[in-house]
């Protein structure tokens, strides 16, 4: 592994880019923008390898679009790493001063031939053969992914065996190269970087690394836990046991996002005291003991940092409504009451704090933020910033080449559960819609949630178009419209999660996951689709079919 | 990418460097010098329609368009002659004319167009021709976009937007000679087309023939601030403008200088910015009294928030707390979070929305 969950090069870049391997990211809807650089690329001549298991916008602009079984990406990258290995088109000067691990790599790969990994991954060989080499002979070469990679109960292995890929071709620290995971929340790349994992402290410094908890400690005047956190899965757990007693939750619909709604919800019942501070009363919210209303975007000054590592200013451009109040100064003002006195008259103040005492941020400051973001690592008050990440050399000095075995999706199809369910984003809304489903319009683009599925399932299960079905899994049971297309193909069908109150689709996603990140496997669990009573479909025919011809349009 | 290989041309008398590939607009701008033009965009190939950056090269019989020229070693250029500045009155004189007078309310709710910049400047008017007028208002009723043809005058910014930055091709040119127009597929409303709302094509428009409908009639243009911020949805980070009226966002325009936007939004940071100061935001505290949740003020969601916590740090210790962040919130407030789990409350328990 190298480096922290970053894009290694800059989102601009990738207009330049002679190839792009765009995998598990459906990005023309959930990075629209950044979907723009990779169009432009394919203009200027660049070449665009899409793979997903759904035939998504993204693969209309590409020279080869490779259709993967869900869950078998480690197959496909083991190939390729295959022939790159055997056709000797890796970089033989990079991989021997800027990685370790290759002659295992070497040795474990040989099982996993083009012809075995089209087994696996239904890909043709030739397709898997041709795409190795055409990544391995680009000047420079750039993945991009989505959670259609981490998302899954094997997501740091995916990652991994990609970023292989990359360390044999000499694709890092070159423009136009690098892996690069596009992050679906405008900051949760700040989030992290501010210290908001179990692990780390603010800059990823580990919460087991005695002078890096010096320093905070000297900074906050306390002594800190030596001892990692639990993560928010574990965190569960704990609750429906009765040993995590409080929850604070600050802006986040945990309800509606979370896999396994229906466990979420026994968790967060059975806590002694739950707190939630956000914007509006969201189904997490209406849970809470005590609901603390925060000022949101537009009435806050702060930073957000983008996938790209940008720490760029957000502004406050009007009032919060009623006694809201920045989080930042509801979490002080406790703080206080709880007998820590240090105050932040401004954001400014809170972010040299945390720039002074962590390298990767040191040099930036909010006057040189002002007209343009800052791309992290910045050392120094007058470094410009890093475009491209490991240009000399990696975290652990060399990039450490891994063997992955293939292992497949925690819950498989069997007779009971045939298909499987994929869980993703629609362009227009977001999330769990508190947001886009409180702006004017949006309810025309994307009016409500259907279930994408393949003709063939549809034939088989006697399904029109429009109908209103029932998604059964393990977990729970929830009811929406079908929209047929070629899109999803045979034995998968997508939802998306933007109607928590309609249709609540996390109540059927596994909260099974990567026992590295605990990251739930969103893209995949097994359910079954039943048809309901003759009276629904009649209903949802005058108010849900019209609609489902026009999202249909919208969704590409 | 191309080698930059420099090459010495004289501009209005002055000698100046370019390279190879570069147009006689974009050397001119390099070097400060101002060349108006109507029909360009920059992220797009040229059109060459409008003709308003004409400039005369030496040894050419007739003026050249400087948004399309590429130069060349040893070129002499003049941009701003009184034969020059003349003939682009004369444009504009004839594109004002075939716009009705009076009806557009770009320039007074939103702020001036580039073309009404462009005829002050000139001093054009409309009116000294008299000829065939542009297109008519359309009758689509999307929520998003305005579209009044009328205004049009034929440049196709929007059309080349559409089709070759975004590659939706929702919008396109139809018809020919008089007729010519744009249109929708079948001539459709957008809400029946490819059209994603992007709303790009209104951010290039330089007349109101394309307007932000929910921007319409919600303030006058002099009442309105500009605030530069960054967009609140993916992790793409677009910049963006927000457009503030009587302490309400009335919508927002793309923030040119983004270097991961470059000026592109999509519908979610072009359009789906009304939530702010939605009437269902929460506007007090709230605590849960005999099942249901109250209004409080903040000391009583304080007291009762520290007398829980207090009990249960005794009883159990620092580690019955955890703490969600929001990968929404500022990085600011993250911080401020986990500092309070670790260094007030005493916990390493602190995630965020990362893994969902
Ligand atoms: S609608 Fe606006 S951008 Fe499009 S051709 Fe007409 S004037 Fe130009
Ligand atoms: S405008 Fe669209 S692509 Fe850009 S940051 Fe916002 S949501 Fe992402
Ligand atoms: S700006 Fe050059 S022809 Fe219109």
């Amino acid at each position: 592994m190298v480096g922290r969950g970053a894009m290694s090069n800059s989102i601009a870049e990738l207009k330049e880019s002679p190839f792009i391997l765009a995998t598990g990211t459906n990005t023309t809807e959930t990075h629209p923008v950044i979907a723009l650089k990779v169009k432009k690329a394919v203009s200027n001549g660049s070449k665009l390898v899409v793979i997903d298991p759904r035939r998504i916008e993204l693969a209309n602009f590409s020279h080869r679009y490779m259709q993967i079984k869900i869950g078998t990406d480690i197959a496909l990258y083991n190939a390729m790493s295959n022939v790159i290995i055997n056709e000797e088109l890796y970089d033989k000067e990079y991989v021997a001063e800027r990685t370790g691990g290759f002659e295992e790599l070497k040795h474990f790969i040989r099982e996993y031939t083009p012809q075995y990994a089209e087994q696996i991954t239904g890909i043709p060989s030739e397709d898997i053969i041709a795409t190795a080499r055409e990544y391995a002979a680009a000047d420079s070469a750039s993945i991009i992914y989505t959670v259609g990679i981490t998302e899954h109960s094997c997501g740091v292995h995916n990652v991994q065996s990609l970023t292989n890929l990359a360390l044999l071709t000499g694709n890092f620290g070159v423009t136009g190269g690098g892996v690069n995971p596009l992050r679906g929340q405008n900051n949760v790349q700040g989030a992290g970087d501010a210290g908001c994992l179990p692990n780390n402290l603010p800059g990823y410094q580990r919460v087991g690394d005695d002078a890096a908890r010096a320093n905070w400690e000297k900074e906050w005047g306390v002594t800190l836990d030596p001892n990692p956190g639990v993560t928010k899965v574990t965190a569960i757990d704990d609750m429906i046991l009765g040993r995590m007693r409080a929850l604070y939750i600050m802006g986040e619909n945990s309800l509606a996002s979370d896999a396994n709604a229906g466990k979420t919800r026994k968790a967060l019942e059975a806590l002694e005291i739950l707190v939630v501070q956000d914007i509006f009363l969201t189904q997490t919210a209406e849970l809470a003991d005590v609901v603390l209303p925060a000022a949101g975007f537009g009435e806050v000054d702060g930073t957000f940092a983008n996938s790209e590592r940008r720490v760029q200013r957000v502004r406050k451009a009007v009032n919060p409504p009623g006694v809201a109040k920045p989080d930042w100064q509801i979490i002080s003002e406790l703080g206080e009451r709880f007998g820590y006195k240090k105050k932040f008259n401004h954001p400014a103040e809170i972010w040299d704090e945390l720039a002074r005492n962590t390298p990767i941020l040191a040099g930036i400051s909010y006057d040189r933020l002002d007209f343009q973001g800052i791309q992290w690592p910045c050392p120094t008050s007058d470094h410009p910033g890093t475009a491209v990440l490991h240009t000399d050399n990696f975290e652990s000095e060399k990039g450490y080449l891994m063997p992955i075995p293939h292992v497949g999706i925690a819950e498989p199809t069997d007779e009971e559960y045939p298909l499987i369910l994929t869980t993703g984003r629609r362009r227009a809304t977001y999330h769990t819609g508190t947001q886009t489903g409180r702006s004017a319009g949006i309810e025309l683009l994307v009016p409500h949630e259907w279930v994408e599925i393949n003709p063939e399932d549809a034939d088989e299960l006697k399904l029109d178009d429009g109908e209103v079905v029932s998604v059964i899994s393990r977990r729970g049971r929830v009811q929406s419209p079908i929209m047929i297309t070629e899109k999803s193909p045979p034995g998968v069908i997508f939802m998306s999660f933007h109607f928590p109150n309609e249709t609540p689709t996390n109540v059927l996603t596994t909260d099974l996951h990567d026992p590295i990140t605990e990251t739930p496997e969103f893209k995949a669990c097994a359910v079954k689709i039943e048809k309901i009573a003759q009276h629904h479909k009649n209903q949802s025919d005058k108010n849900g079919t019209q609609n489902t011809n026009q999202s249909l349009k919208m969704a590409g | 990418m191309l080698k930059e290989e420099t090459l010495k041309v004289v501009i209005n008398g002055q000698e100046v460097e370019s390279s190879f590939g570069k147009t006689i607009l974009e050397c001119a701008r390099d070097s400060g010098v101002d060349i108006p033009t109507l029909c360009f965009d920059s992220r797009v190939k040229a059109t060459a329609a409008c003709r308003l950056c004409s400039v005369n090269v030496k040894g050419r019989r007739l003026p050249v368009a400087a948004c399309a020229q590429k130069m060349e070693p040893g070129m002499e250029i003049t941009t701003d002659s009184s034969d020059l500045e003349s003939m682009r009155k004369t444009i504009l004189d004839l594109v004002v004319s075939e716009n009705p007078t009076g009806e557009c309310v770009r320039c007074e709710e939103i702020g001036p167009c580039e073309l009404h910049t462009l005829t002050k400047r000139y001093g054009s008017k409309p009116g000294r021709f008299h000829g065939a007028l542009s297109g008519e208002k359309s009758k689509d009723t999307n929520p998003f976009i305005f579209r009044d043809y009328s205004q049009c005058i034929l440049c196709y910014r929007c059309t080349s937007v559409c089709g070759e930055l975004e590659q939706a091709h929702a919008i396109v040119p139809a018809g020919r000679g008089f007729g010519s127009r744009i249109a929708a597929a079948f001539d459709s409303g957008l809400l029946d087309s490819s059209c994603t709302f992007c709303g790009q094509c209104i951010q290039t428009c330089p007349t109101g023939a394309l307007m932000d409908r929910k921007m319409l009639g919600q303030a006058k243009a002099s009442e309105v601030t500009k605030v530069k911020t960054v967009c609140p949805y993916c992790g793409t980070g677009c910049g963006l403008n927000l457009h503030v009226a009587n302490n309400k966002v009335i919508g927002t325009t793309p923030d040119w200088d983004s270097p991961s936007g470059e000026g592109s939004l999509c519908v979610k940071g072009q359009f789906a910015t009304d939530f702010v100061g939605h009437k269902d935001r929460l506007k007090t505290p709230l605590i849960r009294r005999n099942g249901v949740l109250t209004e409080a003020t903040w000391d009583e969601a304080y007291d009762l928030i520290v007398e829980k916590f207090t009990q249960i740090k005794e009883e159990s210790g620092p580690n019955a707390f955890t703490f969600w962040t929001s990968a929404r919130a500022t990085t600011e407030s993250n911080y401020i979070m986990q500092k309070f789990a670790r260094a007030v409350i005493g916990t390493n328990n602190v995630d965020n929305c990362s893994r969902t």
